[in-house]
């Protein structure tokens, strides 16, 4: 391509003036998408692994998929996990509407759903270990105990942001930085419902078939 | 919960005991007087000349994406000193262990390494190249000059950038320390399994490796994260998509590449962790395992990673080539959708690396013509240097040296690769030397490219150019080094040496081995004179200090500004007109218009917190490995409270006023290199916020 000369009179704009536009809000929005692509192919890296595990050859004598998913128990899980994004989503509708006491009382209920489910997950856990269902067991069960620890510690993850996220909204107000950081835990927290939904179809309802 | 390990191990001190300094080897006490030697000749005149505050300041704080670049830089030279110390041993070994009479030295019974030894050595060969010395290098180099070329004022996330290199860091000094604490894995780079189970590797060699790799990947996930969001938002008014520079384009996708494949590698380290430490059967060889499960995750990181490395090259060379021909890059569209093919395609080849595993003839010859389509947009990108290069005018500089040399790599490197993609050739040669010729010569395209990278923007960086005479006969002795040790591996491999061998049989490969150590001298040449070139380049620093642009012909917008470029890049961001702004503006007479008047502008402050993550990374990285619970529970904890704390500062960084900004770009020291500048005071480039502080902070 050749260069282009400029007319003899035309008068090219050669530096910007005026107050650079910095929208802080989009650029870590932005970032924070580029990071969840990352999360996600962790949870891909995760699924596959199970993939290629979840085969009876894979058990090496231990207990079976369907001898340990419970798709009933786990339904409740799925149910604490979307109410917990739905008490969430009010909280930024009232982040819209600038209502700080919603806010910060719509994220304690979305702490306290989040809590009933990592209990009700322990549980299973404990009933399987019970059971003499270990990680150790086999490489199946290892790769069924560390699909779902993932996301559970995803999920301890989301809850200590979340409690953070409520002492800021409390101390600093809707401020700026602070909405930036709900819109980002509110991708978060949405995100690991949707992986949720995933290790329930690929792990509880196909296993239990 | 955790596995039962053999050995003593007590709370405090985990599985550490004296018994792990290997201080009774006559090869480490070597490399660690070396090491103290070295570590004295840079922490002594430290000391002496107090600069620990000035450091401390201006650089482990720092949040300029410049500083930071060039520390990224100098950890991966060192680092690839120290991988070129290992592959010196490796070909020393090879060739003295050759045939039934070879005499041995110290403990071994042929050579002077006992195979324990050299299997780790070959191993951190690979690991150091790769992951601290090719990728430090390259990430270094986009951290300089991509926000420059899109006349942006820094990263989009300044703090999270120097978060990034300091776990970086942290990767690299594990590796250092598992010299003299402990040993390092044995079970190559690639980490071969099941040898890296802890069955067969008992010791915390194999948990050097690991942790050392999966913290440094997380710091260059968050640098991938940190570089697209850096393009996509920060580019200066009429950088359009058309216009941006190629070497940001190749960043771009190289970043893209970086962000989707680390985590993939995180998983297959993680469930490897998983088994050596919780005793699960991931990857075991009886237990429900599946040995390639992990071969496979490996290499679906391993295969993006290499062109993670690549594309920048590719991106250094299209940014020189036309620089040296005085012609405008030619085909800019094909370039850049050359590149995003190749990424594209980087995700869909990583079979190639074990096509022995016998996946059958249908998924082998996917993953072979996937491998082959690989060659036509790289050819795209050749024939476009060709033409760039065609009726230019050419000057030899030796950035034009490294970028033309690199040429000749890239044709024996993909001519060898479309062969190594027929599986029936392939099957022949795995696990040779040939392909070890092949993907080294991949890999030196790649210093290659970061050299020409170096000595190209060396002079917008520091402000003075290095020394030609030295520059040209570092190039020319590396060069020779380079067609000595690879063309006689090539052959090698033909005659069915294989690879990773610490003893070899065959008597009638000695001519070769010979020549392949006289390639190795002319190495340990070459790195005498890359320090003599230094050592000349600042000696005569006021003779070479560099203009705005000092090659004449350089095409960028990273030109436009001072060399040594202040810290705050433009003081007025530039309105890009033209693809090659600045060949546009020497075209119409514009190049050394400068703005008429100044204005307030933004800077973000420095920081301590990237640092203190670092040696907290550090502190949980070497509890897990030698199984300190404790401290890596503090470790971890550390970091969350700093997290935490960290989002509740509200620092909003300060302002430069009108009156300073005029101050700093119409004062002579702008750009001016004088010697005490130097010596005593760093330039004003370098020099941060601490005089300005006052005058500009609010």
């Amino acid at each position: 391509m050749a260069i282009k000369t400029l007319a003899p009179d035309e008068q090219p704009k050669l530096w910007q003036f005026g107050q650079e536009a910095n929208d802080m809000i989009s650029t870590k929005t932005l970032g924070f998408w580029l990071y969840m692509l990352s999360d996600a192919l962790i949870f891909a890296g995760l699924f596959a692994a199970y993939g290629v595990l979840d085969h009876p050859m894979n058990t090496a004598g231990g207990p079976t998929e369907a001898q340990i998913v419970h798709p009933i128990a786990a339904f409740w899980q799925t149910l604490a996990v979307l109410t917990s994004v739905f008490a969430y989503s009010i909280a930024t509708v009232a982040v819209k509407h600038g209502y700080r006491q919603m806010v910060v009382l719509c994220i304690l209920a979305a702490i306290l759903l989040g809590c009933v489910f990592l209990a009700l997950e322990l549980l299973d856990f404990a009933d399987l270990y019970a059971h003499g269902a270990t990680p150790q067991v086999s490489g199946f069960l290892s790769a069924y105990f560390v699909l779902i620890a993932t996301h559970g510690l995803h999920m301890a993850f989301g809850i200590l942001w979340l409690l953070v996220m409520v002492v800021q909204v409390i101390r600093l107000g809707l401020t700026a930085p602070v909405v930036a950081q709900l819109l980002n835990l509110r991708l978060f927290w949405q995100f690991q419902a949707a992986i949720w939904v995933c290790v329930y179809v690929f792990v509880y309802l196909k296993g239990a078939i | 919960m955790f596995v039962h390990l053999q050995g003593p191990y007590s709370f405090l001190l985990g599985r550490f005991t004296l018994a792990a300094i290997p201080y009774n080897n006559a090869i480490i006490q070597f490399a660690f007087a070396f090491t103290a030697i070295a570590a004295l000749l840079v922490i002594g005149p430290v000391l002496y000349f107090r600069k620990i505050p000035y450091l401390f300041r201006e650089w482990f704080t720092t949040v300029d994406h410049k500083k930071i670049g060039v520390m990224y830089i100098i950890l991966g030279l060192v680092m690839m000193l120290r991988g070129f110390v290992d592959g010196l041993m490796i070909r020393t070994q090879q060739v003295m262990a050759d045939g039934p009479h070879s005499p041995g030295f110290l403990e071994a019974a042929h050579g002077y390494l006992p195979p324990s030894h050299f299997d780790q050595i070959y191993s951190s060969h690979g690991t150091l190249m790769i992951i601290f010395a090719a990728t430090p290098i390259l990430t270094g180099l986009g951290n300089i000059i991509v926000p420059l070329q899109i006349g942006a004022r820094d990263m989009a996330f300044p703090t999270l950038n120097a978060i990034s290199l300091w776990l970086t860091a942290v990767g690299a000094a594990l590796i250092m320390v598992s010299l003299f604490v402990g040993d390092f894995s044995a079970a190559g780079w690639v980490g071969l399994i099941p040898l890296t189970e802890l069955d067969f590797s008992p010791s915390t060699g194999v948990d050097y490796w690991m942790w050392a790799i999966q913290i440094s990947s997380v710091g260059t996930t968050l640098n991938a994260i940190n570089v697209i969001a850096t393009i996509v938002t920060m580019r200066a008014p009429g950088m359009r998509w058309d216009r941006l520079p190629i070497f940001t384009w190749t960043t771009l996708s190289t970043s893209i590449i970086g962000l989707t494949s680390f985590p993939i590698l995180g998983v297959a380290l993680a469930l490897l962790g998983a088994d050596r430490y919780l005793g699960t059967h991931f990857f075991t060889a009886g237990m429900g395992g599946n040995l390639m499960l992990y071969t496979n995750l490996f290499w679906i990181w391993g295969h993006p990673e290499v062109y993670f490395l690549v594309l920048p090259a590719f991106g250094i060379i299209s940014e020189v080539i036309p620089a040296f021909s005085e012609k405008p890059l030619f085909g800019y569209i094909t370039m850049v959708a050359a590149t995003f093919a190749i990424a594209g395609i980087s995700w869909t080849v990583w079979l190639h690396h074990f096509f022995t595993m016998g996946a059958g003839p249908l998924v082998n010859s996917f993953f072979s013509v996937a491998t082959m389509v690989v060659g036509i947009p790289t050819g795209v990108k050749v024939f476009n240097w060709m033409f760039t290069l065609y009726r230019g005018r050419l000057t030899f500089a030796t950035p034009m040296l490294w970028a033309v040399g690199g040429l000749f790599l890239l044709l024996i490197g993909g001519l060898t690769g479309m062969m190594l993609a027929i599986p029936a050739i392939n099957y022949t040669v795995h696990n040779s030397v040939f392909v070890i010729a092949h993907f080294h010569c991949m890999v030196l395209l790649i210093v290659y490219a970061a050299f020409a990278a170096v000595s190209f923007w060396f002079p917008k960086v520091f402000g003075f150019r290095l020394d030609e005479t030295t520059g040209k006969l570092f190039f020319w002795s590396f060069s020779a080094g380079t067609i000595l040790v690879f063309t006689a591996m090539f052959g090698l491999g033909f005659m069915g040496e294989t690879r990773r061998l610490d003893y070899l049989f065959n008597t009638q490969w000695w001519p070769a081995l010979v020549i392949e150590e006289i390639g190795i001298g002319f190495y340990c040449l070459s790195l005498l004179m890359f320090f003599v070139m230094l050592f000349v380049s600042i000696r005569d620093r006021v003779k070479n200090a560099a203009t705005a642009d000092p090659w004449g012909t350089a095409r960028t917008l990273e030109w436009l500004t001072h060399s040594p470029v202040p810290f705050y890049n433009f003081a007025v961001t530039p309105h890009v007109n033209s693809r090659d702004e600045l060949a546009w503006r020497y075209a119409n007479n514009l190049a050394s218009t400068v703005p008429d008047h100044f204005e307030e502008i933004h800077m973000p402050r420095n920081t301590p917190v990237p640092i203190i993550i670092g040696a907290l990374a550090f502190g949980f990285g070497f509890g897990l490995i030698w199984r300190i619970w404790w401290l890596t529970a503090l470790s971890l904890l550390g970091i969350i409270a700093v997290v935490i704390y960290r989002s509740f500062a509200r620092d909003k960084g300060y302002h430069l006023s009108a009156e300073v900004m005029t101050q700093l770009e119409r004062e002579p020291p702008l750009g001016v290199v004088s010697e005490s500048q130097y010596l005593s005071e760093p330039p004003l480039g370098a020099s941060g916020a601490r005089p300005l502080g006052h005058a500009g902070a609010h």
